[in-house]
């Protein structure tokens, strides 16, 4: 369950960053985008993928979750 | 001799065939011929890793890195180091954070306050030695606004609570008491430092005032600096450029900063957090982005070319008064700045620069040198992580050498080899290749010499870098009975 920060970077992309391990990746692929439902299955650049419990609402970014690793 | 990138990677073979096998393949994955196309650099090269056994290392220790670059510079409270006497002792100074103010009534950072750890405290603990420091302290410099504890490694050792003391110290004295879980042994680097610095920031200092109303008003073009060097007054070169382009800087971390500037932020929030040195802190700017809603954005101020870029970046954040300033600011220096490259360029072009340093020297300065007609052959840095080279691949030409910690004997490998005009690395390398009659600047401290950050740093920059490779001593490497006869005294004449 790492502890995760989301935030957008300059150009708009959704930005993953996993502060302990310093690894950085904008997120390709997000189960539930909004508008309602936010989260879901989040998949990276790198190919990773992880889920987060969605929130009901797009939440205010950037943001420190936990997310499952899958 | 510039190589591509495969001559690069044949050098690099070359150069791991020394190693015992198994070392050889551990360190095949921190070096790289560099490709600029490169996005991510997970992939390709491996960083922060645990320097090998039986290799000579350049890294620093995480009490280094708490002590030395977040919360050394802190002006006006005692960066007390607890612990043995020695840690203190020779760091302070080295990293020459120039500060304004009164020595001991303003100014804390040129006095060295240790706990002198004795065999006793060690059986016995240090706790109740702690607590008596801070009275101390209190008694003899009321003026300090706080104190910051940079633990040595036998704190951590013996399992002492410096918390505990922190908590009620911090309730005795009504001051803001800093304990920081530095120990040497954290860590593979002094990065750990920054970010164990970093966490105390955020948990002892930031929420101070997080319920109190500012005691100043704040305008629209409040910024904060993070992350400037300051060695040798860089924090000063580049607050001036944030001031002439019409912004208020509300805070300068940590070089010439101060407590009550840190504990401002939560109440006086600004607009922009500039950062130079993301390395030593971008865990607080993330921070403070989610906690606070300051947005923040890197930029580098050395060589003329970066800064107007950069100048245009932080603009471009604020309205066009700000905008029209900045260009106004370029517009200025750029009669200034002509005149310092015709004057050093024609004598330091084509020359080739090998660099090893710290967190991020190397990628911030390419741009520099490149302004002065010289090109970054090979670069590394000492304890960057992955997100350091995914901004350094870029700015690199094609096929130089990235090399993360390299070794001492990496080092020498590669410059005999490459056969560099100048190295910028540290003082551990510094004696080295002047005995390989290699022209060389500590691009740790400036070489005592600085600022280099902004349009006034980059004249020193440019003048220094002169005075180290068209120095006349390069022309005497050779001893005079060895010297043809015709070769003698030209090194003078062309240096003239």
């Amino acid at each position: 369950m790492p502890s995760v920060m989301l935030r957008n970077n300059a150009a708009g992309q959704l930005v993953f960053y996993i502060t302990k391990k310093d690894h950085e990746e904008t997120v390709v692929a997000l189960e539930h985008p909004g508008p309602g439902q936010w989260g879901g299955e989040i998949e990276l650049a790198d190919g990773s993928r992880f889920y987060l419990d969605p929130f009901e609402q797009a939440p205010k970014l950037p943001l420190t979750v936990r997310v499952k690793r899958l | 001799m510039t190589m591509n990138r495969q001559e690069s990677e044949k050098l690099i073979q070359e150069v791991l065939e020394v190693y015992p096998e198994a070392t050889g393949k551990q360190r095949a994955k921190h070096l790289l011929a560099n490709d600029p196309t490169l996005q991510k650099s997970n992939k390709c090269i491996v960083a922060n890793k645990k320097a090998l056994p039986g290799v000579m290392t350049a890294r620093g220790c995480a009490y280094a890195g708490s002590k030395g670059v977040v919360w050394g510079p802190i002006k006006d409270m005692v960066n007390l180091s607890h612990g043995p006497v020695g840690c203190g002792q020779l760091s302070r100074g080295g990293r020459r954070n120039y500060v304004t103010g009164y020595s001991g009534i303003t100014v804390f950072t040129d006095l060295n306050f240790t706990s002198d750890f004795q065999e006793k405290d060690v059986v016995f603990g240090g706790d109740k030695k702690l607590a008596a420091i801070i009275d101390e302290i209190n008694t003899l410099f009321p003026l300090t606004k706080g104190v910051s504890i940079q633990s040595e490694c036998p704190i951590g050792l013996i399992g002492d609570d410096i918390e505990a003391v922190a908590r009620k110290k911090a309730k005795d004295i009504g001051k803001t008491i800093v304990p920081t879980r530095c120990e040497g042994f954290r860590g593979v680097s002094q990065s750990l430092g920054h970010h164990v610095a970093n966490d105390t920031i955020r948990d002892w200092v930031l929420p101070n005032r997080d319920d109190q109303q500012a005691s100043i008003e704040s305008t629209p073009y409040d910024v904060l600096l993070t992350g400037d060097y300051n060695i040798g007054g860089d924090a000063w070169s580049s607050r001036v450029l944030m001031e002439s382009i019409g912004l208020r800087v509300i805070g300068q971390w940590s070089g010439d900063g101060t407590l009550s500037e840190m504990e401002l932020i939560a109440t006086l929030k600004p607009k922009l957090n500039l950062l130079h040195c993301y390395r030593s802190m971008n865990y607080i700017s993330r921070h403070m982005e989610e906690k606070y809603g300051i947005p923040w954005l890197e930029y580098n101020f050395f060589g003329p070319t970066k800064i107007a870029e950069s100048l245009r970046k932080i603009a471009a954040r604020f309205d066009e008064t700000i905008q029209a300033n900045a260009e106004r600011v370029i517009a200025q220096h750029q009669a200034e700045m002509d005149a310092i490259i015709a004057k050093f360029r024609p004598r330091l072009e084509g020359k080739r620069v090998l660099l090893f340093v710290g967190g991020l020297r190397p990628r911030h300065v390419i741009g520099a040198y490149e302004d002065l007609g010289m090109e970054v052959i090979g670069t590394g840095y000492e304890f960057a992580h992955n997100d350091d080279y995914d901004r350094t691949f870029k700015e690199l030409q094609d096929g130089a050498l990235i090399y993360d910690d390299a070794t001492s004997f990496e080092l020498e490998a590669f410059a005999e080899r490459l056969k560099p005009d100048l190295i910028g690395s540290g003082i551990k390398e510094k004696f080295v290749f002047h005995k390989m009659g290699i022209p060389f600047r500590q691009l740790h401290s400036w070489d005592y010499s600085g600022p280099y950050h902004g349009y006034d740093g980059f004249a020193v920059f440019a003048r220094d870098m002169d005075m180290a490779i068209n120095n006349p001593c390069w022309g005497k490497m050779t001893a005079p009975w060895k010297q043809k006869a015709q070769a003698v005294g030209t090194g003078v004449a062309e240096a003239a």
